[in-house]
């Protein structure tokens, strides 16, 4: 490790809690990547009724929330990127 | 009428066995009546960690398929009194024994001990559901890694979803010099992520490797485990006892130079 890297890189300890965070709201939601692809398929058949979007570069995953809630919880959410083509009115 | 006790972890190599084996030993220093049971059936390894494998004749298979009477196939380690082992069969599989035989195995032990602690294979197959059958309670042994803390989760959600009320963590081989200098989680970090109380946190000490060499478990003597195995037994009898400072001591010089 370098100088300037010990001011801006996270101790290893701390890259590794947050690792095992990310990975246990996904492992315990119970959500199988099969299921979240179905979740992305009818996400992606609901929203192409009201605008064009690019379903390659549609991203879903489930993470913890940063606790912004009213109770400031933080607890698993679902997160969406979801690419718009095209959001001219149709017809 | 005594307790069953399940020792598991999900992955292998955290020190499942270790921890059975010297949680054994130090619940009969403090003179309870214990009993150990070897769950891993085809890969045995309790008996070598004790120092009793010259001393096998029947084993749990055994006593399942009625071959032997439960009394006949427990050893009476002879170093403490009050400790016994029921070995695993080595040539068998774990198709041998079902949940509810090894259940059925666990209340009659429980009625003669005050505690039988199972030490469960890794994994979640039937090993393990066979070790968690009658368990009351359940410990989980992990280290302070990413893949040891993940598989403790999944073992923590099986044994909530078996309806086990009580279970604990130990964070077992935390290295302070590590932790302190941002390169290992602390055994606080694991409480935050795991979500389940601790009962004990064991320090990366090399007696325990000269302990298994030959065969004699350490708890209560005066290595930093040692002293942290004895106070686990303490915790699981319901007592109250103080975490220990598991910095190393520095010697005069090392401080003078700064050395670990």
């Amino acid at each position: 490790m370098s100088f300037g890297d010990f001011f801006k890189r996270k101790s290893s300890g701390e890259t590794a809690k947050d690792r095992l965070k990310l990975v246990l709201v996904s492992d315990r939601s119970a959500c199988s990547p099969e299921i979240m692809e179905r979740i992305k398929n009818d996400i992606i058949e609901v929203l192409s009724k009201y605008v064009e979007i690019d379903s390659e570069g549609l991203d879903i995953k489930i993470t913890q929330s940063e606790g912004e809630g009213p109770e400031d919880k933080s607890g698993p959410a679902l997160f969406a990127n979801i690419p718009i083509r095209n959001i001219r009115q149709r017809n | 009428m005594g307790e069953v006790i399940v020792i598991t972890s999900g992955k292998g190599g955290v020190g499942k066995t270790t921890t059975t084996a010297n949680i054994g030993t130090g619940l009969a220093k403090l003179g309870k009546k214990v009993v150990l049971v070897d769950t891993d059936i085809g890969l045995r390894n309790l008996d070598v960690v004790l120092g009793l494998e010259n001393r096998i004749v029947y084993n749990v298979v055994d006593v399942v398929e009625g071959n032997c009477k439960l009394k006949q196939a427990l050893i009476k380690d002879k170093r403490y009194e009050g400790l016994c082992l029921l070995p695993a069969a080595q040539t068998r599989d774990k198709s041998a024994v079902t949940p509810e035989q090894m259940a059925e195995v666990a209340k009659e032990l429980k009625e003669e001990f005050d505690y039988v602690i199972m030490d469960s294979p890794a994994g979640i197959e039937q090993g393990f559901k066979n070790a968690i059958a009658g368990a009351d309670r359940g410990i989980i042994v992990t280290t302070p890694e990413v893949s040891a803390v993940r598989d403790a989760d999944r073992i923590i959600g099986l044994l909530e979803a078996n309806e086990m009320q009580d279970v604990r963590l130990v964070v077992n081989r935390l290295r302070t010099d590590m932790v302190e200098r941002g390169d290992m989680m602390s055994a606080e970090d694991v409480v935050e992520v795991l979500g389940i109380k601790l009962i004990g946190v064991v320090p990366d000490d090399e007696q325990i490797v000269v302990a298994t060499n030959n065969g004699e478990p350490l708890a209560g003597d005066e290595s930093l485990a040692g002293q942290a195995y004895i106070n686990i037994c303490h915790r699981i009898m319901g007592e109250e006892v103080p975490y220990l400072d598991l910095r190393k001591k520095k010697g005069f010089f090392a401080k003078l130079f700064g050395k670990n």
